[in-house]
């Protein structure tokens, strides 16, 4: 490996590409429409990688990323590519599709002139390419519509382009169809990237300033950020520093991403690759910070908005023991996703734990899925939450969803997008799930935050024998808040032991009783033959229920299992 | 040798006469100051002819008739054992099973015999065997009693017949009441009779009934059990595959319940959880499990608790013997015995064991019998200060007063409910005491006490 990168370093001389042979731009797509299958295309036909069957999302690098088949880290790949005679320095920048993720589209952008705009030529326009339309639209970049899948049966590119042209304002001529399957026209989009998408208007003569858009944490070497550089040029040894911090680093190594790290002697403006430069922790190298050199120092870079967290979850341990490392994957994982927040928290019943918040659902899940498989770790994770702002009592939102619609276009005949106001909380658990089986897997769906809104909120006790459980108290919208304490009570009831005493299991708003379940005390609880050969067997049993008992949580004189909590709390698999 | 055919029958008479002088009361049984010098001797027959559905006890139907193999073998692990130990005195003896009563005569005879040989079997010592009411297991009474046995607890199970099938017994409710009648001529007031309720389709009033019959014919002793579905039974995966319904758990609380009051009213007294006796007619030598006295285990799978001798001699050990008939067999006759499994029981889970056999009393456990066990904390420093112990006798079911601690009538039937917290007291003050620690058998012991 490293000596590959040896010989390759000599040969590879960056400044044979000065900015106007350099195009950067990135893929984007609603989720399935073909986005990695057509970055595996040009990776191959620019001779980044070997054309083989094998080469499937090659760029999607996580476990996580290829069993799910979708892109959750945006990846960089630099081609090289000759058209009519010269040599071109393609940066491409693979992004994810999934509107969970369209934080790291948004810092991909940053970084590009142009986007290629994929859309399913079967499948039409869908929720996030709407999204992401207007996520590049906004960056004013060069925008390539791309009709994929055009081998595909039921495609109808016709009618697909003229969805474009309506929703998109952009010439039904100006679209590409390709099969990026089968190669078929790819050649065509590597011809309009050199064509249609400017170059970086940016000087190796100026001072050297680099954006940070994404970073990575290796174990031996630190933090690997991806940069951009945006004037000048930046070579292994130089002293930088990071205007965010005020820090000083030297420049251990630098290079390309093809899309494996790639080093190089020196980096010059308009191009895109890595750096390392001894930053031992990833908040050193925060995503939109700009670099420079000690020496020239230069304004910085407009930054990024922080991502802002939609969804929450408490995450804890199993078991207490495993807390620290616990901690140090959460740490190490955040580290490569910044985008999660973190905030220590703690519940009597699950010790000390997390409260992350997350972009989405699937960015939940996938962190979690992370957590597991790249470090590990097995958590517990808790029922997400949406933040609230004020608890508020007037009757207002209400329908089934209590959503409020807010506009509706037809985008052809046989589509429409309608626009609608919802409480986040109605919709992070099942809602795209039951609008996909409504729709026969046909409809689809994005959001963005519309602030806060008040809302007939109310909080909710459960009590055990009167006492209220302070780890289970939970927001509910009132209309929903029977049904809830109903199933609260229910599982609680499931999992709480019988004991010398009865039990009562409520829900409460206020002093109103509002679900309750009753735990029948034993009325007979002894071994009926405990004789010479039996006490053996007998004191396992009791000393292991003794054990068990020291890990109870006593609410009042009931004592609760830990399970319990966790049966209440965690999400109900799916 | 002057006993040769029935070496017991010398014990048998005074045994008999040391009856009918009167006895002990269970309340005041001295207590030994040395009990590592004496234990009571439980031997396990293995064999049954049949498997009841509901047992899950370690029991084997014979292929052949190896009954001179296991005499011999059972003899030879006493032997072994007896030596093992430091007793030079054996309070009881038990034959249980399996199906004791399968053995013949010149077994038990043989066993007692190699006992009095050993150490002192006096001739008050209790020897009682378990007898299944069958009208072979009648015809040889006399010639147990004869053997030396002169106590016998009858597994009676059930007076109805339909009842007695569905538990696969080998015998009529008839046949019960014969076995009962001959039991009582053979050993007046040493008869004691197991039943079982909470069986199928069982309800309250058919056991009140059934009890009335019962006590019309018994003797002094009743022994009843909640019937507990175990894992690997037939009744357990009839019950499992819904084929068999057997009474909801607030029933059974009922029926046992209502079986206290009954025999209460009969002049049985309750001395332990599931077992009653009137006249003092108590068993011995369960009373010495109870007590935490030290028992030898012999044959297929028994247990044991002793200190044996060697390594200073002053750890008790939990001793367990190969389960197997045949393996037994071969490791007895390969090196006198067939102890699978020590475990040197370190102060604590002495002290644990002690607890929790002892609450079973109703006569609980009283500060005396503590003190043998634990001189150097009595059971106010251990269970008078928490929180938990106190809520217990607030509620009224327990009793920490100077006679010492036991459950009262209301908390006896709870009493699983109260251990976890009592163990966890009991370890908390003996963990919190580095102290010289005394062995459960008197002696201070300096290494080997400490739990992990």
């Amino acid at each position: 490996m490293f000596s590959t990168h040896t010989d390759k370093q000599e040969t590879l001389d960056l400044s044979k590409f000065p900015a106007d042979k350099i195009r950067n731009f990135c893929i984007i797509a609603h989720i399935d429409h073909g986005k990695s299958t057509l970055a595996d295309r040009l990776l191959e036909m620019t001779g980044a990688i070997a054309k083989t069957e094998k080469n499937k999302q090659v760029l999607d690098k996580l476990q996580v990323e290829r069993e799910r088949g979708i892109t959750v880290k945006a990846q960089t790949a630099s081609l090289f590519y000759s058209h009519q005679g010269e040599q071109y320095l393609l940066n491409l920048i693979d992004t994810p599709g999934h509107v969970d993720f369209s934080y790291e589209v948004s810092r991909s952008i940053s970084a590009c002139q142009g986007v290629l705009l994929i859309v399913d030529a079967n499948q039409g326009i869908q929720a996030q390419t709407v999204a992401n339309f207007y996520l590049a639209f906004e960056a004013q970049l060069t925008i390539i519509p791309i009709l994929n899948k055009i081998d595909l049966k039921n495609a109808d590119p016709k009618r697909v382009e003229s969805q474009i042209e309506k929703v998109f304002d952009i010439p039904r001529d100006d679209c590409i169809r390709i099969s990026a399957k089968h190669g078929t026209n790819v050649e065509m989009v590597l011809q309009a990237v050199v064509n249609r998408i400017p170059p970086p208007a940016v000087s190796s003569d100026d001072p050297f300033r680099a954006l940070v858009f994404d970073s990575n944490f290796d174990h031996y070497r630190g933090v690997v950020a991806n940069i951009a550089v945006f004037g000048g040029r930046v070579r292994k040894g130089d002293k930088i520093v990071s205007a965010h911090l005020g820090k000083t680093y030297e420049v251990n190594e630098i290079g390309l991403l093809r899309p494996d790290e790639h080093p190089t002697q020196r980096l010059y403006a308009g191009q895109v690759g890595y750096i390392i430069a001894g930053m031992k922790d990833v908040k050193e190298a925060q995503i939109g910070d700009t670099l420079y050199l000690q020496e020239q120092p230069v304004k910085a870079l407009p930054g990024f908005k922080p991502a802002k967290a939609m969804v929450f979850a408490g995450m804890y341990p199993m078991d207490q023991s495993e807390y620290p490392g616990l901690r140090s994957a959460i740490e190490r994982l955040t580290l490569n996703d910044s985008s999660v927040t973190v905030q220590k928290d703690s519940s009597l019943a699950l010790g000390a734990g997390w409260r992350l918040g997350f972009l989405g659902l699937l960015h939940m899940e996938v962190f979690n899925q992370r957590l597991e498989q790249e470090y590990n770790a097995s958590v517990i994770v808790t029922a997400p939450t949406v933040p609230y702002k004020a608890v508020l009592s007037s009757a207002k939102l209400i329908k089934n969803r209590r959503a409020i619609q807010k506009n509706m276009v037809y985008i052809d005949d046989q589509r429409v997008m309608m626009k609608y106001l919802f409480p986040l909380n109605e919709i992070v658990v099942d809602f795209y799930d039951l609008l996909k089986s409504l729709s026969s897997g046909y409809a689809s769906f994005d959001y963005e935050n519309a602030g806060y809104q008040a809302a007939d909120l109310i909080k909710m006790d459960i009590l055990l024998n009167g006492r209220s459980v302070e780890e289970l108290i939970t927001i509910v919208h009132r209309d929903r808040a029977y049904n809830t304490g109903k199933a609260m009570c229910e599982r609680l009831k499931d999992s709480i032991p019988r004991q010398m005493f009865e039990i009562a299991v409520q829900a409460a708003i206020g002093s109103k009783i509002i679900a309750r379940e009753t735990i029948k005390a034993y009325r007979k609880n002894v071994l009926a033959k405990c004789y010479g050969g039996d006490i053996t067997r007998k004191m396992k049993l009791l000393k292991r229920q003794a054990e068990g008992k020291k890990k109870m949580r006593r609410i009042g004189n009931v004592e609760v299992p830990k399970d319990a909590f966790i049966n209440v709390l965690k999400r109900k698999d799916k | 040798m002057i006993r040769q055919t029935f070496p017991g029958v010398r014990r048998a008479l005074p045994a008999a006469l040391r009856f009918l002088s009167g006895g002990e009361t269970f309340g005041d049984e001295p207590e030994c100051a040395d009990l590592t010098k004496e234990a009571s001797l439980y031997v396990h027959w293995p064999y049954c002819l049949r498997r009841c559905s509901y047992c899950n006890f370690n029991k084997y139907i014979p292929r052949e008739n190896n009954s001179h193999v296991m005499t011999d073998c059972l003899q030879r692990e006493t032997e072994t054992l007896l030596q093992l130990s430091q007793i030079s005195s054996i309070t009881s003896v038990f034959f249980g099973g399996g199906t004791p009563s399968l053995a013949h005569p010149s077994t038990i005879a043989a066993i007692l015999e190699t006992v009095s040989r050993q150490v002192k079997l006096p001739a008050s010592a209790e020897v009682t065997l378990e007898v299944n009411p069958t009208p072979m297991g009648m015809s040889k009474l006399e010639d147990f009693c004869r053997a030396g046995v002169n106590r016998l607890s009858i597994g009676v199970q059930s007076l109805q017949d339909n009842d007695l099938g569905v538990l696969g017994r080998d015998h009529t409710s008839h046949q019960a009441l014969e076995v009962i009648e001959e039991a009582q001529r053979l050993c007046p007031g040493r008869v004691s009779v197991d039943v079982m309720f909470g069986r199928p389709r069982q309800s309250v009033e058919s056991w009140e009934k059934e009890l009335s019959d019962l006590l019309r014919v018994c003797d002094d002793h009743v022994s009843l059990y909640q019937l507990t579905l175990e894992r690997g039974t037939q009744l357990f995966k009839q019950v499992q595959q819904g084929e068999v319904t057997v009474p909801a758990e607030d029933v059974m609380a009922e029926m046992y319940q209502c079986a206290r009051r009954t025999l209460q009213q009969n002049g049985f007294l309750q001395y332990e959880v599931s077992n009653f006796a009137r006249n003092n007619a108590v068993s011995h030598h369960n009373m010495s499990y109870w007590r935490g006295k030290q028992y030898i285990g012999v044959g297929p799978g028994a247990h044991g608790r002793f200190v044996p001798l060697g390594d200073g001699g002053v750890v008790r050990e939990a001793r367990t013997q190969t389960l197997e008939p045949d393996v037994w067999i071969h490791e007895v006759q390969q090196r006198g015995h067939g102890t699978r499994r020590k475990i040197q029981l370190c102060h604590l889970q002495l002290l644990e064991e002690v607890l929790v056999m002892g609450m079973r009393m109703t006569q609980g456990i009283n500060h005396n019998h503590w003190a043998l066990f634990s001189p150097q904390m009595n059971l106010q420093e251990v269970f008078g200060t928490t929180s938990d112990v106190h809520q217990l006798l607030q509620k009224g079911y327990l009793i920490l007063d100077d006679r010492g601690l036991r459950c009262s009538w209301d908390g006896l039937v709870l009493l699983d409910s109260m251990l976890p917290a009592l163990l966890l007291e009991l370890e908390t003050q003996i963990q919190q005491r580095p102290q010289r620690n005394h062995s459960a058998d008197g002696q201070t012991q300096t290494a080997n006490s400490q739990c992990e």
